[in-house]
């Protein structure tokens, strides 16, 4: 007997009973369909925070306010704005690790061209931002000299707000574009960075803190939000923020023994850590996963003694036509592989559909590789086999005659 | 001039079974041959051990003692595969409840052995169909058991012992659990296939289907009691009729 008339009268049997053949394979279903749903999710975060590291740019650090005393009391992180653009020019000038840096103020606002408008993050910053993220433009300039010295009505805008903006065949290049009622030229639209980064408009500082800031209480003109510094080399990382933390101390007089009141991050590295604990709690939800995969395979060995003690008829009679021992066993083993075979093909299904519904109800990033597929089908392959074993050679261990008489 | 080798042979065969240390003999020391194209029937009470004896003839079980010959070769020096090749290709069972898958309909019922005799589909249905023919059966290849009378059933039995055109053919009580009328036409079926050189061993209760058979062998308490072969042929047409 070949293995394809094994499949062929496994089958068979299989569908003389569905619904018991169903109820068998389900801890199987359930099992691969947690497996594949967990993988696509969790590959899926990885996915946007890859994407996330990347538009960052590689070597960046960045500098955000940390805590500040007030009479003693410490407030909360970012409370104050406590850089400026004094100290953007300080590490330039006097960290030779630093090939780029820039400062940013940032707030979100409605953008209009003519008849269509779309809300957006409108980032203040200067030219040297973009080369501290690698990010290139698609048409157009960056900001002129004057511009960044002179609150130049100008704005380079993130392809997702092009898009938004602008009819297909348009040229945003020149156009007038309002924000905040003050209307300004676009000079420049962005190359795509992902879809989290596209959606933004950039003016230069001066501009934003000119014309859109106004007075705000503790906004000091020469603040900052936020710096970030591109560092020459990947090994001159560690040394480089250290450079900038002893820098920024002096230039802060932060006391010795107090806390800075500010912060440098290496983003792409905490994103890193974060990807390490996505990948962690990933893989103990697919342990978890596949203990319901374990079941799966224990009620299937449980089904297929049962089925083994009522067929052991059909044993006698297909060991006295000729049926070897092996021919039983594989017979056997065929219709536990068959059960875990197609509950895994359901479960793959079912986990697909599961995590496409999640991708669009909770707004995640899912992404289905073959690889997480081809895992669950060879564990269930593996369940089968494993499961499927003890029954098939205890129906091919049955006395020929035993099985016979048995009504 | 050497006698042609016997089909089967058996030599002081014995089968005792142990069942919670009490022994039962249930075959003793029984020997004897069956020739190329003989009929034979095997008669005596219930438990006198003809079931026994058929299964050591049909491969399914080995003596305690002494040997069963198919061919010439000592068939407890084969390996249990071999064993199971050979009820494939060269035994055809048929049982007194006919014994078919219930599940298959008759037509794959009937090619079930040759699956084992490594025969692909196409030629396992091309064949059980000129075997359920030879029973007079094509008529019901798709239909499934229960849905065939009792004769009908053995009919299909009978041709998936014939398909894989076997040495011998060995029924246990194959019209035990037929009326007089169905088991005559049995008979009569058994009959012809003989005629047409199909060597068969039949266990019976009937003494009258035992008389249509030439040779006739008695178990008593699983010892030979006799062997008998009639002298006298009995016209055909009365085992046919
Ligand atoms: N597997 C077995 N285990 C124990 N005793 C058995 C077994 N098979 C048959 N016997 C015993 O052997 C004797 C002969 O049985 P059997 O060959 O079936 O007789 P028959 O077919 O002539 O009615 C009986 O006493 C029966 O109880
Ligand atoms: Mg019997």
């Amino acid at each position: 007997m070949t293995m394809l008339q094994g499949f062929q009268i496994a089958l068979h049997a299989l569908r003389l009973n569905p619904l018991r053949s169903f109820l068998t394979m389900l801890g199987i279903v359930i099992g691969v369909a947690s497996i594949v749903t967990v993988f696509a999710i969790g590959s899926g975060a990885q996915l946007r925070l890859q994407e996330q590291i990347r538009s960052i740019g590689a070597n960046v650090l960045m500098i955000t306010p940390g805590a500040v005393y007030q009479g003693g009391v410490r407030l909360k992180d970012g409370s104050k704005l406590t850089m400026t653009e004094s100290d953007v020019q300080a590490i330039l000038e006097q960290i030779p690790e630093i090939q780029a840096a820039a400062g940013s103020i940032a707030g979100t606002a409605q953008v209009i061209h003519e008849s269509k408008n779309w809300n957006t993050t409108i980032n203040g910053t200067t030219t040297g931002h973009f080369m501290v993220r690698d990010w290139q433009l698609a048409t157009g300039r960056y900001f002129s000299g004057a511009e960044e010295a002179g609150a130049g009505k100008v704005v380079i805008l993130g392809s997702t707000v092009a898009r938004e903006l602008f009819a297909p065949g348009d040229d945003p290049i020149g156009a007038q574009i309002r924000i905040m009622k003050v209307p300004l030229e676009v000079v420049g639209v962005l190359d795509r960075k992902g879809p989290a980064q596209d959606d933004v408009a950039f003016v230069p500082l001066s501009t934003a803190k000119l014309r859109f800031l106004g007075s705000a209480s503790n906004i000091n003109r020469d603040s900052v939000a936020y710096i970030i510094a591109k560092v020459a080399a990947d090994g001159q990382m560690a040394g480089a923020r250290t450079e900038i933390e002893n820098l920024l101390r002096q230039r802060h007089r932060v006391p010795a023994g107090q806390d800075d009141d500010f912060k440098v991050q290496d983003p792409a590295a905490a994103m890193e850590a974060q990807q390490g604990a996505i990948r962690t709690v990933a893989l103990l939800l697919v342990a978890i996963a596949s203990v319901s995969l374990l079941v799966g395979g224990i009620s299937i060995m449980n089904v297929m003694i049962v089925s083994v003690t009522e067929r052991t008829r059909e044993i006698g009679i297909r060991r006295a036509l000729g049926g070897r021992m092996r021919d039983i066993r594989l017979q056997f083993l065929c219709e536990a592989l068959v059960l875990c075979l197609l509950g895994g093909a359901i479960g793959v299904a079912g986990g697909i559909t599961l995590s496409m519904t999640v991708a669009r109800m909770a707004g995640w990033i899912t992404s289905i590789d073959g690889e997480a597929i081809g895992l669950a089908l060879v564990f269930s392959i593996a369940t089968g086999l494993i499961f499927g074993f003890y029954p098939a050679h205890k129906a091919s261990r049955l006395s020929p005659i035993d099985a016979l008489k048995t009504e | 001039m050497t006698a042609p080798l016997p089909l089967i042979s058996l030599r002081s065969v014995s089968k005792t079974y142990r069942t919670d240390g009490v022994a039962v003999a249930a075959v003793r020391n029984v020997s004897f041959d069956i020739a190329q194209g003989e009929i034979v029937a095997v008669m005596g009470p219930s438990g006198s051990g003809k079931s026994t004896l058929m299964n050591m003839i049909g491969l399914l079980d080995l003596p305690s003692e002494g040997a069963v010959y198919l061919e010439g070769a000592n068939v407890a020096e084969l390996s249990e595969d071999r064993r199971s090749l050979l009820r494939a290709r060269s035994i055809g069972f048929v049982f007194q409840s006919y014994n078919l898958l219930a599940r298959h309909n008759a037509i794959e019922n009937v090619a079930l052995p040759l699956v084992y005799c490594g025969v692909g589909r196409k030629a396992r249905l091309a064949r059980a169909e000129t075997s359920l023919q030879a029973v007079g059966m094509l008529h019901r290849a798709h239909h499934f058991p229960r849905q065939l009378s009792g004769g009908e059933q053995q009919r299909v039995a009978i041709a998936r012992a014939l398909i894989a055109s076997p040495l011998i053919v060995l029924a246990d009580e194959p019209t035990g659990a037929l009326d007089s009328r169905t088991g005559a036409e049995i008979l009569a079926l058994f009959a012809a296939l003989n005629r047409d050189g199909q060597t068969i061993v039949m266990i019976t209760h009937d003494p009258g289907i035992a008389t249509q058979c030439r040779r006739t062998i008695r178990l008593h308490d699983g010892e030979l009691v006799s062997d008998e072969t009639l002298f006298q042929l009995l016209p055909k047409r009365s085992a046919v009729s």
